[in-house]
């Protein structure tokens, strides 16, 4: 089906988070404001208004009722996300970049870049039932290596916190003690920054891409490397079908060097890769600029794309999709 | 040390004038540990600065002998005489002139050392002196420092050599015998190099050797190929044998730039270039000639790089490589080179000029062997505004006999391209129009191997196309052009026959409007890839001559190399390093179908191994030709099995994948049923397994937009 072109953001995106209805889209970008939006039409819900810097990730409760936002302003904020109110803002001492709920909603891991003399740190906050009662109190603060993390998220049963960033390995972490408790395999692991990572629906594996233009899927229990997708171009975003086994990659290189050459040397395809085989199936074209953020809707039947160029596309698979053989 | 010696000398002297003794034993003044009474010895930095020099010699050191023997009160006179001569050649080092005196008598002893900047200069200066007459009685001799130490050490007595055992070399041509007829080529990418068998019928390549450093700029094979070369800081090596590649040679020459073999590998050819001290000065270039068996150092020319840069457009720092050609096919025996008014012409035999003399010929910018034949074709451009015709002439050698000769009027450039067979002699000739405002271009087409060599003229249909590209077809007699003015330039092919008359040329068609810029023939002839480099972004054309046919049209994003296999049966296009992105190479089909495609960050080179031409006559590879079939059966069969083969693979893997992955799936059910309780805990007991499964349930509604009852009237 023709892509729904959604503009709403005045810069590049930076995320993009179905709520678990599927119903919708909420997104991040470079600009102040997350939006949100129905994800089957692509119509403009309202926005959260309220950030000072640039939203790098958001994450939104299993009742949609409360999104969380982490942002370059210092700050992690919770929203009401039928009114789009603040509830809370937890202040760092430097940009939050990652943020993620835990099960049953009532903890979140919050990743701080490494900021002045501030290396990069994992937070665990006790997200209050009760807005009024909420703390600035972090639960457990883990000093990270080197470099940003770029995403941590929840292992099974809020037991483990899994990052990935800026030195290629991934870690997982005890998240009642923040213990380290196992570092990937350096032979087999990414070899330069991985830039995203997305768990599966069930949690029991989860798809990591990085700037070495490879993305690699992993047991999230005992971080076995299950599988390696190879590409041409940095990926800067990955995502999993819930429903086919397929998983999309997508990236570009380097937004500084985009004006320098022809669009198609870009590449700024969404891949579609056999998530057993690992091998390509297909692209989705579209945007002029690397996709920085992809997400799949819980229903698999649709998937969004969020670009540099400031565009989310929202696509609504054909029939024919449902039965690509290969 | 000169400048140190003399120091002490002087030390020397004024201790004596002043009663002083020096006779100190200096081991034995001793300082506390870790003393030094607050000066920073400098010991350190004299004993690193010696023993830097002895690291890198005295290359750059001369002894001139013979001098007179001068009192003190004539010792500058001669020392400025001396400075006057030797500082015309090159830099001499601050205190690098010094003219060691007789303490008893006050004289010179008849010599002196300089030293220069550079080696080169001071090699440079042994050539240029060694016998220079100062005067009657005094002679120079000159001398390289180095070689009297290289001399020095000769042992007196003669010790017979000592003689090695007999050990049978390598079949060097072993990868010709390969089973399935695969072809090797040899990649460059970031600090690897790497020899590989394309395997087409598997699409994929298979490792024959891999390097790290295996090379410090790029490797070469030799035209037969039989060796790979490398080149590196102190000189090139050739490799080779049966099933890796082993060191076979090393060919010492410092800073080597370029290298060439001659077209029968006999012979390697290295360059280098020397940035002079003298910024004024050209270039110092040396240029050594191996032979490539025995490592030995058949010639060397070395001169200024004004000396090798006549005639040519542009080619490495103003020489146009390679500055020698060889001549007469596979024999190596002649080799030639531009000089100013005149090509000098080489024999292998002796590495002299033949009949030790140069050809002359007034102005001559441009010449080229028949690629079969020894015949040279020379090219003089048109001088006194018009008066006196351009010319291209084409000289017998060793004779010298001038075979034919065609003048041409009001030619601006002028370019001679061979077909491979040496049967025909195209020469694209652009040409001034009457308003001298503009240049058109037409072809001069020699029929060599005829009697007299009958000359014929062709113009393009609109002679005032510009030709983008020229290509004969390799052992054939047609021929390409690229020609046009538009964005989308014209290809036509032309043939030296006509189907009634021989002795014509004839248009076989023309293709409007292509994306192409290059013409890339199979070595076979019959195919031709019509490629668009650069500004077409990679564009291939995939044409069939014989019927007049495109085959296939494809894309390689970017490429800027295409080559094909020697055997014509594969075509490989690349992207180098010269881009960012997409780096890597493509290996197609003769008829334009993809194959397989590996990329690879920061890629250099992707050459084929050459291979040496067939020994079998014309007659029977026409046979064979004509019994194709009969011979292709077996191919055919082994085809099929490999094929066969290789689905069976495939369907295997993708089993043995799809069961890995069942079993990963049953792990994480089993895991994620045990966890299941505590999950529900964690989410306040609200049931949270239908996450896991997604059902999407379609539902119907039907909802009643309107209802309106009309009464129709019944008649």
């Amino acid at each position: 089906m023709r892509p729904i072109l959604m503009k709403g953001h005045e810069r590049p995106l930076t995320f993009l988070k179905y709520n678990r209805d599927g119903d919708l889209l909420f997104s991040c970008a470079k600009d102040h404001t997350p939006t949100v939006w129905f994800a089957d039409n692509g119509e403009r819900l309202g926005t959260y208004r309220g950030h000072n810097g640039a939203v790098w990730s958001c994450d939104v409760s299993r009742d949609s009722m409360r999104l969380i936002t982490g942002s370059a302003d210092q700050t992690v904020k919770l929203w009401n996300v039928q009114t789009g109110s603040q509830l809370y803002t937890f202040n760092f001492g430097s940009p939050a970049r990652s943020v993620d709920f835990s099960v049953g909603d009532k903890l979140a891991v919050i990743t701080t870049d490494p900021f002045m003399e501030l290396t990069s740190a994992i937070h665990v906050k006790r997200i209050a039932r009760d807005p009024a009662e909420q703390t600035e109190e972090s639960e457990l603060v883990i000093k990270g290596p080197q470099g940003r993390i770029n995403r941590a998220v929840w292992g099974p049963l809020n037991r483990t916190i899994i990052s990935a960033g800026e030195d290629a390995i991934i870690r997982i972490w005890d998240s009642e003690t923040g213990k380290l408790l196992r570092e990937a395999d350096k032979e087999s692991g990414h070899k330069k920054t991985i830039t995203s990572l997305t768990k599966s629906a069930d949690g029991s594996h989860f798809l990591t891409g990085s700037l070495d233009k490879s993305a690699k899927l992993w047991d999230t229990r005992t971080l076995t490397l299950i599988k390696t997708y190879v590409t041409e171009r940095p990926v800067n975003a990955v995502a999993m079908s819930p429903l086919l086994d397929h998983v999309v990659l997508g990236g570009g290189q380097d937004a500084s060097a985009v004006t320098t050459t022809d669009h198609r040397a870009g590449k700024f395809e969404a891949k579609f890769f056999d998530k057993i085989l690992q091998e390509e199936i297909g692209g989705v074209k579209g945007h002029f600029g690397p996709i920085n953020a992809l997400a799949f809707n819980p229903d698999g039947k649709s998937f969004s794309s969020g670009g540099e160029d400031g565009y989310v596309r929202l696509h609504h698979f054909d029939p024919d999709y449902f039965n690509i053989k290969i | 040390m000169a400048a140190e010696v003399m120091l002490m000398n002087e030390i020397e002297a004024k201790a004596a004038s002043m009663g002083i003794d020096l006779n100190i034993d200096f081991n034995s003044i001793q300082l506390p540990r870790g003393e030094d009474c607050g000066i920073v010895s400098d010991d350190e930095d004299v004993y690193h600065d010696d023993h830097l020099e002895f690291d890198s010699g005295f290359g750059n050191v001369i002894v001139v002998d013979n001098l007179p023997v001068v009192p003190r009160e004539k010792f500058e006179k001669l020392e400025g005489v001396i400075r006057k001569i030797y500082s015309q050649i090159g830099v001499i080092k601050e205190d690098g002139l010094w003219m060691p005196v007789d303490p008893e008598t006050k004289k010179t002893l008849g010599y002196c050392f300089i030293e220069y900047n550079t080696p080169q200069e001071a090699e440079l200066a042994k050539e240029k002196t060694n016998g220079y007459k100062l005067d009657r009685a005094h002679i120079f001799a000159v001398n390289m420092f180095d070689d009297f130490d290289k001399y020095m050490r000769v042992p007196d007595e003669w010790a017979p050599p000592e003689i090695k055992p007999y050990t049978p070399g390598e079949n060097l041509q072993k990868w010709l015998t390969d089973e399935k007829a695969r072809d090797q080529f040899v990649i460059r990418a970031g600090t690897d190099t790497e020899v590989l068998w394309n395997d087409a019928r598997q699409s994929k390549t298979e490792l024959v050797y891999k390097r790290t450093y295996w090379t410090e700029s790029f490797v070469q094979w030799s035209p037969l190929g039989t060796y790979l070369a490398t080149v590196h800081r102190q000189g090139a090596a050739v490799w080779g044998g049966a099933n890796t590649f082993n060191r076979l040679m090393r060919y010492a020459h410092p800073q080597v730039k370029l290298i060439d073999f001659s077209p029968g590998e006999k012979f390697l050819v290295t360059y280098s270039s020397h940035e002079p001290s003298n910024p004024r000065d050209a270039n110092r270039v040396v240029i050594n000639i191996f032979d490539v068996r025995t490592g030995k150092v058949m010639r060397d020319f070395k001169g200024s790089a004004d000396e090798f840069t006549i005639g040519g457009a542009g080619g490495v720092a103003g020489v146009s490589w390679p500055v020698f050609r060889w001549g007469g096919g596979k024999e190596d025996k002649y080799f030639a080179k531009l000089g100013k008014n005149m090509v000098s012409v080489y024999e292998t035999e002796t590495f002299s000029l033949i009949d030790k003399k140069s050809l002359k010929v007034e102005n001559v910018v441009d010449f080229s062997w028949s690629p079969t034949d020894l015949i040279l074709a020379l090219f003089v451009p048109e001088l006194g505004g018009g008066n006196q015709p351009a010319r291209v002439s084409l000289v017998q050698i060793p004779s010298k006999v001038e075979l034919r000769q065609k003048n041409l009027f009001s030619v601006s450039d002028c370019k001679m391209y061979w077909q491979s067979n040496g049967e025909y002699l195209a020469v694209k000739a652009d040409r001034y129009t009457k308003t001298k405002k503009s240049t058109y271009t037409g072809f001069e087409l020699f029929r060599i191997k005829e009697r007299d060599i009958p000359i014929e003229v062709l113009e393009l249909d609109n002679k005032n196309d510009k030709i983008i590209a020229f290509a004969w077809e390799p052992k054939g007699h047609r021929f390409a052009v690229i020609h046009g003015d538009n964005p989308r330039p014209d290809i036509s092919f032309y043939s030296m026959k006509s189907s009634h008359n021989l002795g014509r040329v004839s248009k076989l068609t023309t293709l409007k409007g292509k994306q192409a810029n290059a013409l890339f023939w199979s070595p076979g002839g019959r195919f031709i890839v019509l490629a668009g480099l650069k500004g077409f972004n990679g564009q291939l054309e995939f044409f069939n001559v014989d019927e007049l046919e495109t085959m296939a049209t494809a894309e390689h994003f970017m490429a800027t190399d295409i080559e094909w296999d020697p055997t014509g049966r594969y075509v490989a296009t690349a992207v180098t390093s010269v881009h960012e992105m997409e780096n890597g190479f493509n290996i197609w089909s003769f008829h334009g179908k993809l194959l397989y495609r590996i990329l690879k960050d920061h890629f250099f080179q992707f050459l084929w191994r050459p291979r040496p031409p067939p020994f079998l006559s014309a007659e029977k590879e026409e046979e064979i030709l004509k019994y194709l079939k009969k011979y292709s059966k077996k191919y055919d069969a082994e085809d099929q099995d490999v094929s066969m083969l290789l689905s069976e693979q495939d369907r295997e893997k993708r089993r043995m994948l799809k069961e890995e992955w069942e079993k990963w799936i049953s792990e994480w059910r089993r895991a994620s049923e045990e966890e299941k309780l505590e999950r529900q805990k964690l989410r306040n007991g609200e049931a949270s397994d239908e996450e896991e499964e997604y059902e999407a349930k379609e539902v119907e509604v039907e909802e009643i937009l309107d209802f309106s009852e009309e009464v129709l009237f019944e008649e």
